[in-house]
């Protein structure tokens, strides 16, 4: 008998450590689906307290690739969709899923290496000059390989150039297929130039000797867009929180906001919200 | 080579400091690995249990079934997961993904087969021993498996340890069905990956230190349950 008292504890106890598990306020918070750069430079550390004082509406954010966060949000498993790759978003709103893209804010890529220059670079801004140095003198190169906004813009750059490079993948071509931030850390471990956003390389803190090779060159803008999931195709969506936290990111408040967040006094992302969306 | 010294201090100043987010995560992740080792142990224990004593027509495909499936990848759980409680997936109406519950399914999933098949093992062992006397007793089928469990307690003991071993240092699984959303379903694993993909390696490793304490703190815990039980037992 002793032992089924002790058994009917341990599953009493179980049971309560179970509750509060479900618990989940649905109604005030927001699932927004984003990339990895806007998360690991810490934006959302600085920008979602403030919107929270101001709305009370809670926004949890699931930081994935682009390519990644688009489909997710395809799968209505998102109230809101924050990327930077403007022609899937585009198409995201064209397919209806989308309610209306809003331009949010910009920074731009660019390409770090080892200190050492193997393929001389250091200081250019052309880029896809740059790409076919690397190419001829067969420098190893990371790529996300991973479908995210990166990595579309990586592809981009290459065919600008001239060139297809994954004719070489597995050689000096190396496809990691990972975020951004593994990507840096093995790009670091094997002495490889990588394409990446200003944000996460200013914040990322495995640098060793990588310096930045390539920078400044039109083709190296990286514009950052805010969808709300269309309501309509997706009826779990929060409208009305979304369209808040949308509201907010693209007024006065909130693309100040978003101009005054610095990491060692380097301004990340620059607001250029307009008022209009297009859809 | 990193420096082993600076994750070590830092895993300290951050127990000691009594980091609040850091033990909202270890009470997250102890929360959904303790509870998904005890719905599996629900399930997987009388599964290996009846799987012990019966014989029938096709056991030992069942059997090599539920070994194989001890090597459950958790990258691939979590995306089957993933897709049932997505919105637009079967389950979506549950509204469960990105919740810990999602978290504990997919936990279970994986470790439900390594109590299962571990837990066969240990009670066709001890069955084998006390086969003869079961039989010469006539004792009913039921009579057997209780007693096979409650004899094997220790045994099983462990192998709930190892369900939770596998549950509690997955990262696979939870960051697809959880999102590693901060204050919601961010465990250790998820922040370790999160610090890793920062560049932050002595953070993540500090981290990682403390998961391993984590891991210790648990098995000793049963561990000196298990010893003051059999003291009684001798008493």
């Amino acid at each position: 008998m002793k032992h089924k008292k002790l058994m009917f504890a341990a599953l009493s106890a179980v049971l309560l450590f179970g509750v509060g598990l479900v618990a989940n306020a649905a109604d005030t918070s927001i699932i927004v689906q984003s990339t990895t750069s806007t998360k690991n430079s810490g934006l959302y550390d600085h920008l979602l307290p403030q919107f929270e004082a101001a709305t009370g509406i809670t926004v949890n954010v699931v930081a994935v690739g682009t390519g990644q966060a688009i489909r997710n949000a395809r799968n209505c498993d998102g109230d809101v969709l924050l990327v930077h790759a403007k022609a899937s978003e585009e198409q995201f709103v064209a397919d209806g899923f989308g309610v209306a893209r809003f331009d949010l804010m910009y920074n731009d890529f660019v390409i770090v290496g080892p200190s050492d220059d193997p393929a001389a670079v250091s200081g250019m801004t052309d880029t896809a000059q740059a790409l076919v140095q690397i190419a001829e003198r067969e420098a190893l190169f990371a790529s996300r390989g991973d479908d995210s906004g990166t990595h579309k813009k990586e592809v981009t750059l290459w065919a600008a150039a001239g060139l297809d490079p994954t004719g070489s993948s597995g050689a000096w071509y190396r496809e990691l297929g990972s975020g951004m931030g593994a990507t840096l850390n093995a790009a670091v471990g094997m002495g490889a130039y990588v394409l990446t956003d200003r944000a996460t390389w200013i914040s990322f803190a495995n640098k060793a000797d990588f310096k930045i090779a390539v920078e400044g060159d039109d083709a190296l803008f990286n514009q950052y867009g805010v969808i709300l999931v269309n309501g309509s195709v997706c009826p779990h969506v929060n409208v009305q929180a979304g369209q808040q936290f949308i509201d907010w990111l693209i007024s006065d408040e909130g693309q100040n906001a978003i101009g005054t967040y610095e990491i060692d006094g380097q301004q990340l992302f620059f607001p250029n919200a307009q008022t209009n969306g297009t859809g | 080579m990193q420096d082993f010294a600076e994750p070590f201090r830092l895993a300290l100043a951050l127990v000691t400091a009594g980091d609040a987010d850091l033990f909202e995560i270890i009470a997250l992740s102890l929360r959904v690995s303790l509870l998904a080792m005890a719905i599996a142990c629900v399930l997987g224990l009388p599964l290996g249990a009846l799987l012990a004593v019966t014989r029938f027509p096709g056991r030992s495909v069942v059997l090599v079934l539920v070994n194989a499936l001890m090597g459950l990848p958790p990258v691939v759980v979590g995306l089957i997961v993933y897709l049932y409680l997505s919105r637009s997936g079967p389950f979506g109406w549950l509204g469960l993904l990105y919740t810990p519950t999602a978290m504990i399914i997919a936990q279970v999933i994986l470790i439900t087969p390594i109590i299962a098949a571990l837990s066969r093992q240990v009670l066709e062992d001890l069955h084998t021993e006390y086969a003869e006397q079961f039989r010469s007793l006539s004792v009913p089928r039921r009579t057997v498996i209780s007693a096979l469990v409650w004899d094997g307690r220790y045994s099983l003991l462990t192998v709930a340890l190892a369900g939770f071993g596998r549950a509690v240092a997955e990262v696979g699984a939870v960051i697809i069905v959880g999102g590693n959303i901060d204050h919601l379903t961010r465990v250790m694993t998820t922040a370790i990956a999160l610090e890793t993909s920062k560049g932050d390696l002595a953070l993540a490793l500090a981290l990682g230190f403390v998961l391993l304490v984590i891991a210790l703190t648990v098995n000793g815990l049963v561990m000196a349950l298990r010893l003051t039980a059999g003291r009684h037992v001798h008493a």
